[in-house]
Formats: C-alpha cells, structure tokens, sequence
C-alpha cells in the first residue's frame, strides 16, 4: 500500500507530466485561459489517463512484449515495434468510446467536457505517461496509480496556471511579452515551485 | 514557381515560427534540449518525419473521407515514427536512450499534426514536402538555440567539447546549475518569443484590455 502511495505522491508533485516533463504543453498553453474550462479539461485527462494507462498496460503484456504470445504458440514474436501505433490507436478509440458512453448516460458532464474531448487524443502528455508506463516497466497495479497520478498532476498544473493568468490579464506587460511570452515565463516559475517537491518522497 | 518554393521553405523559419508563433509542438522543444547532441538527432527525427508525412498524406489526400482522416494520418504518423525509432535505436543506441520517450511522442506533436490538416490536406505532394522541411527547420532553429544556451551555461561545453573552461577542472567558469533544470528552458523560450515580437512588431498579442492612462496628476491640480 505504502509503495502506490508512494508512486501516487510522486506521479503528481515530484514527475509532474506539465511542469517537470514538459508534456500536454500546447494544450496546456492553449486551454489555461480560463479557470473552468482548465478544470473542465483537467478532469477529462483525469478519466482518460485513468483508463488508457491501465489498458495499454495489459496491451503490452500480453500482446506485444517479447514472449507474450507464447500462449498463442509464437514464444519467440516480440511485436514491442508496433507499441506506437497501438498507444495511440487505444488512446483515440477510448477517447472515442468515452465520448459516446458519456453522451448517452451522462449528458450534463458531457456538455461540460464536450469540446475538450477530442482534443485529449493529440495531448501528449496521455500517450506520453504510456510510454513511461511501459518504459518503466509498471505492473497492472502500479499502472492504475501512475495513469491516475499523472492526471492529477496535469490537472492540478493546468488549473493553477489558469487561476494565475486570469489576474495576469489586468496587468501591464511589456509589449513583446504579452501573451505567449509571459505565459511561458510564468510556467517557468511555477515549474521552479514544483522543484521544491523534488526530494519528497513517503 | 521558384520564389513560391522558396517561401514556403523560408517563411516557417522566422516570420511564421511553429513554436514562436503558432505554438505548436513545444513540449520536446523543451525537454530535449539539455545537450546539443541530442537537440540535433531531435531535430533531425522530427524535420524527416514532418516532411515525409506531409508527402504520404498529400499523396493520399483526395483518397480518404474526411470522417477517418485523423485516424488515416494518425496511422501514418506513427508508422514513420515506429521507422524513425527503429532507425534510432540500431544506429545510435546512446542518443535513443536518451531521447527516451520523446522520440514516440513526435506522433502526438502538434507540428506534424498541425501542417499535415493545414497544409498537406490542400497541396500536391512535393511542395508539401517542403512545407514539412522548412516547418521542421523553423522548430530546430528555436530547438538549437536554447540547447546551446543550456549546455554553454549549464555545463560549459558544446556536443560534449568545453568551451568554458570548469572551476572543477581549474578554470574559471562556474556552470549554472538552473540551466540544466526545467523552469530555465521555459525562461529561454519565453525570451526568445520577446527577442523575436520586439524585431517582428506584427507579430505581437492584442490585448484583452487596455490599461486606462494615468489620471492621477490632473486630479491633484
């Protein structure tokens, strides 16, 4: 129990997908100009790391890593090249698959997420705690905790960085940085603050 | 024709900047960016890649019903990748482990994506080519400068050779460790878009609001 609290508490302070890997960054910029779109975004990466690492896990378990197929009679076949191109063709059927659930069963949330949605298949940082997973070699377990963690992280980074720029915008920034360049700058700061959680560990 | 391919190519480097501009494809801009070597094997990987999909898609283009066109370009993509990484990971094995997982996540960077709907969707294959190289190279011109801002300053080398001779080996330069850390590659890229709006005024945001001027001093007469 201790070891996924462990994983939980570094996957969202100490390797924050955001502001210490640097992944999501073009949603991250693009969406963070609001604190309830940024939420409303955030808590659908939530859900979707939460199911696509997991399920990516078992993919490469039991299909692709070296010996998987051994129960198929092909002990020798390591399809780990194909890993790519399955990530993401998961990652956007489950994207695809939850947008449908959600319009059927649950409208309200639905709307609320609505736009956001189909711009999480091309975030990176979803398929980009994927590779992670399996580059660390998670078990099951540990990839439920990590693709959750991950998530919140993200979700707690975009969140902040909205809160920030929305009182930003009432401020006298020098002409050149306005916009894009501030907000980088910015981020920068808050990635400094995330460094202090840097020797955190349970 | 020629000054037509010429601009295409030319155009994406300064004027129209994936990452100055358009902000597309920052997060391996970012994080790739510590050592030079790295940054230029990066930069390389992605500029084959843009252009090659941007070919592949052009050439398929009037083919595929826009309701499964992501999923097709997704698919070639990540095929290109899947060759790229291969590629990487037989013929320099050090530089692939390095690179990690940012290699697999050129699928998911914008820039390929972005020019491929904007671009490679409307145009015959062979200027799409083009299209894809000169976006390839106006990311790696931001990509190379801040790698060697970051590894001059960081570690007082370039592609592993010092330039700035290290207190630790004698000589007079004490290297930045915040170079090295995150944060400092979104203050150099954050710079870098001010250096590049303050040459190129056209280039800059408009406000949300304008700041009312001071009324203050007439009041007190």
């Amino acid at each position: 129990m201790e070891h996924y609290l462990s994983l939980f508490v570094r996957s969202v302070f100490v390797e924050n997908m955001a502001l210490q890997m640097f992944l999501g960054m073009c949603t991250f910029l693009a969406v963070s100009k609001k604190v309830e779109t940024a939420v409303g975004l955030g808590v659908a990466v939530i859900v979707v790391q939460a199911i696509t690492v997991p399920v990516n896990n078992l993919l490469f378990q039991f299909l692709l890593s070296d010996g998987a197929l051994a129960w198929a009679g092909l002990p020798d076949l390591d399809l780990s090249f194909l890993g790519f191109l399955c990530y993401i063709g998961v990652i956007a059927a489950i994207v695809q698959v939850l947008e449908m659930v959600l319009d059927k069963f649950m409208p309200a949330l639905y709307n609320a997420l609505g736009v956001f949605l189909p711009l999480i298949t091309v975030n990176c940082a979803i398929m980009g705690a994927s590779l992670f997973m399996v580059e660390r070699a998670y078990t099951f377990p540990e990839s439920v905790v990590y693709g959750t963690g991950a998530g919140v992280g993200w979700a707690l980074a975009i969140a902040a960085m909205a809160g920030v720029r929305e009182k930003l915008k009432y401020s006298d920034v020098p002409k050149g940085l306005r916009g894009l360049g501030i907000t980088f700058i910015t981020t920068g700061l808050m990635s400094l603050g995330f460094m202090s959680f840097s020797g955190l560990s349970l | 024709m020629s000054v037509d391919t010429k601009s295409i190519l030319i155009k994406p480097i300064f004027s129209n900047n994936p990452i100055g501009l358009q902000i597309l494809g920052v997060c391996s801009a970012l994080a790739v960016t510590t050592s030079l070597r790295v940054a230029i094997v990066m930069c390389v990987a992605l500029t084959v890649v843009t252009a090659c999909s941007n070919f592949f898609i052009a050439m398929v283009r009037n083919y595929m019903p826009s309701s499964i066109r992501i999923i097709i370009q997704m698919t070639i993509i990540a095929t290109l990748v899947i060759a790229v990484d291969q590629l990487l990971q037989a013929f320099a094995y050090g530089i692939s482990k390095q690179l990690s997982v940012f290699v697999g996540l050129i699928i998911t960077n914008c820039i390929v994506m972005g020019r491929a709907e904007a671009f490679a969707m409307k145009n015959p294959p062979g200027i799409s080519f083009l299209d894809g190289i000169g976006n390839g190279l106006g990311y790696s011109v931001v990509l190379l400068t801040v790698a060697t801002i970051r590894e001059l300053f960081g570690s007082g080398s370039l592609f592993g050779i010092e330039i700035l001779p290290l207190v630790s080996n004698g000589g007079w330069y004490q290297p930045n460790g915040l170079m090295l850390l995150a944060p400092s590659a979104f203050f150099i890229i954050g710079f870098l878009i001010w250096a590049l709006r303050t040459k190129r005024v056209e280039q800059v945001e408009k406000d949300e609001f304008h700041i009312a001027p001071h009324t203050i001093a007439e009041a007190s007469h």
